[in-house]
């Protein structure tokens, strides 16, 4: 009986829904904003309070690189800048 | 059997005998104690489904007993084993195969002709998939990508095109064709779905709980092969009231409350008396005692609005299972085994409990995967379920199109709503503001803050009388300097 209070304790980097995410490092950030031509602000963002953000320990100001599985390019690349959450 | 049926519905005349016999009874009773009679009614209706209950669940425990001796003693004993076996840590699903060799030389052959340019995976694949097929098409694979690049490079959407009016008509034109307000029974048992319209609108709307929200819950391993387990994971998880397990006499005399439980619904729902007591503790001022099979709950302080009160609390009174799942079903499924599925979602608590594959197991409430499994999964759902709202219906969308709307409710890293004033919390201009509803209000206003519009739109634009910043408008003509030839 006590084993149902027990918890199961989970990744949810491993989830179906969840793609891949990873942080940039700084050299790659350049690359990036060298290739694209853009200002880090002009990336989609992703908030720090992220579930993912947290398990990954991702910090305002870094940048995500995620691969989605996607179904019609097979894997797509995004990048989400970190920004902090004002709540 | 005769209990079985509802005495109440049948014409059958020994049935109504019985009715009427407890009927007869239950007025005498009446006139001994008037004060209790409404508390007396309810009780004859609970005493009545207690018995249905009660029957059914007898015959459908028998049934299960014939099943198990069925299957003999030793896989029982064996099924135990294994879940001893399982741990608290859930070990994440094994990383999928490596692909033949072949494949692999081809693929880095392709990635040298292709250098620096890009295709895109899926296009890949079935290259390789056809040239492995025909030898032939080996030498003239520098032919096929180069003519892949090119058709992929002529077909991808230019910049500065305006994919976003692109994508509201191609998904807004079949809409049209939805029926406004379906209700459909999704074929997984009684489960009610809100589907078509309101359900799309529902998604992009991003609220908060879906009108019916709904878990497909999967089960690790051991325990969707083995109905038994999967049972105890789904008890686990529906939520179980002291009143359907339990029945509560109020005395008046002594200012008490009996609490009488049936060992077999007990067994049924897998709950021990201590397991009432511990939850019945919580509410305040009373005292609980436990009496063999009845629990004798006494008031701290008798009084009778008290008394009534806490009747009423304890009817309500949840013993287990996740606040939010108000009912399962568990279904087996073809080459899956047992699946729960709930009416209810509650995804933080019901990935907690062991058993749940909590890699698989999926909600339609989008707010809450936002909440616990991140934005970038949130963004998979809305796509997923946007597809699946228009595909059920028999419209064929292009992907794409709500793959762009889920982008674009998501780039913030919240889920912004999408309703007929654009993205929502998004500022709006203000020419394109007047021009859409009380022009002069909207301009004396803007005037009056000294709002400023930096003409970013379609329609403040063609106001001003300048060309839109879109397609072939945004771009510019750039001479280079040079000598003439």
């Amino acid at each position: 009986m006590a084993k149902e209070n027990q918890k199961q304790q989970f990744e949810i980097l491993n989830h179906e829904l969840v793609p891949n995410h990873e942080i940039v490092s700084e050299e790659e950030k350049k690359q990036l904003f060298k290739k694209y031509s853009i200002t880090p602000d002009q990336l989609p963002k992703i908030l720090n309070i992220d579930p993912v953000c947290l398990s990954i320990g991702a910090k305002p100001g870094q940048i995500i690189k995620i691969t989605r599985k996607s179904t019609t390019a097979k894997e797509a690349m995004i990048y989400r800048l970190v920004v902090e959450s004002n709540e | 059997m005769d209990k079985k049926t509802t005495p109440k519905k049948t014409k059958n005349k020994k049935d109504k005998k019985k009715v009427d016999t407890k009927k007869s009874l239950k007025t005498t009773k009446k006139i001994a104690k008037k004060e209790k009679k409404q508390i007396k009614k309810k009780e004859y209706k609970k005493e009545v489904k207690e018995i249905k209950k009660q029957t059914k669940k007898t015959t459908l425990k028998k049934a299960k007993e014939e099943k198990v001796k069925k299957k003999g003693k030793i896989e029982k004993k064996k099924e135990e084993e294994k879940e001893e076996e399982e741990t608290k840590i859930m070990v994440p699903p094994p990383a999928k195969k490596d692909e033949p060799e072949e494949y692999k030389k081809l693929r880095t052959e392709i990635k040298k002709i292709l250098d620096d340019r890009f295709l895109p995976g899926s296009v890949i694949d079935e290259i390789i998939i056809k040239v492995l097929n025909e030898k032939a098409l080996e030498k003239k694979l520098k032919i096929i990508i180069d003519r892949a690049f090119e058709h992929y490079y002529k077909n991808i959407i230019d910049p500065a095109e305006a994919c976003g009016i692109v994508g509201a008509q191609s998904i807004g034109e079949p809409g049209t064709q939805m029926t406004m307000r379906t209700f459909h029974y999704a074929g997984v048992a009684e489960i009610n779905v809100t589907l078509g319209l309101p359900r799309l609108i529902e998604i992009v709307d991003a609220r908060s709980i879906p009108s019916t929200p709904m878990m497909n819950i999967y089960l690790r391993e051991a325990y969707r092969i083995n109905s038994d387990l999967a049972k105890k994971v789904a008890n686990q998880i529906e939520i179980t009231k002291l009143n359907s397990i339990a029945d509560i006499e109020t005395d008046l005399t002594n200012l008490t409350i009996k609490i009488k439980t049936n060992k077999t619904t007990l067994d049924n729902k897998n709950i021990s008396i201590d397991e009432i007591v511990d939850s019945i503790k919580k509410i305040r001022g009373i005292d609980v005692k436990v009496e063999k099979d009845s629990i004798k709950v006494v008031l701290d302080e008798p009084s009778y609005k008290k008394l009534l009160d806490i009747n009423e609390t304890l009817k309500d009174l949840k013993v287990k299972g996740i606040d939010g799942i108000k009912r399962i079903f568990i279904r087996k499924e073809p080459n899956e085994g047992y699946v729960i599925y709930s009416e209810g979602s509650n995804l933080e608590k019901v990935l907690e409990i062991i058993g749940v594959d909590p890699y698989r197991t999926t909600t339609n409430d989008i707010q809450a995967v936002s909440r616990v499994l991140g934005i970038e999964a949130a963004r998979n759902m809305i796509i997923e379920e946007a597809y699946n709202t228009l595909s059920e219906q028999g419209l064929n969308v292009d992907r794409r199109h709500i793959m762009l709307v889920a982008d674009v409710m998501t780039t913030d890293g919240i889920i912004r709503a999408i309703g007929r004033h654009g993205v929502s919390k998004e500022k709006e201009s203000v020419l394109s503001r007047a021009a859409f509803e009380i022009t002069v209000s909207h301009l004396l206003q803007a005037a009056r803050r000294g709002e400023i519009d930096k003409l970013g739109g379609v329609a403040e634009n063609i106001i001003v009388g300048q060309p839109v910043n879109l397609g072939t408008g945004a771009v510019e003509l750039v001479m280079k300097k040079g000598k003439k030839k």
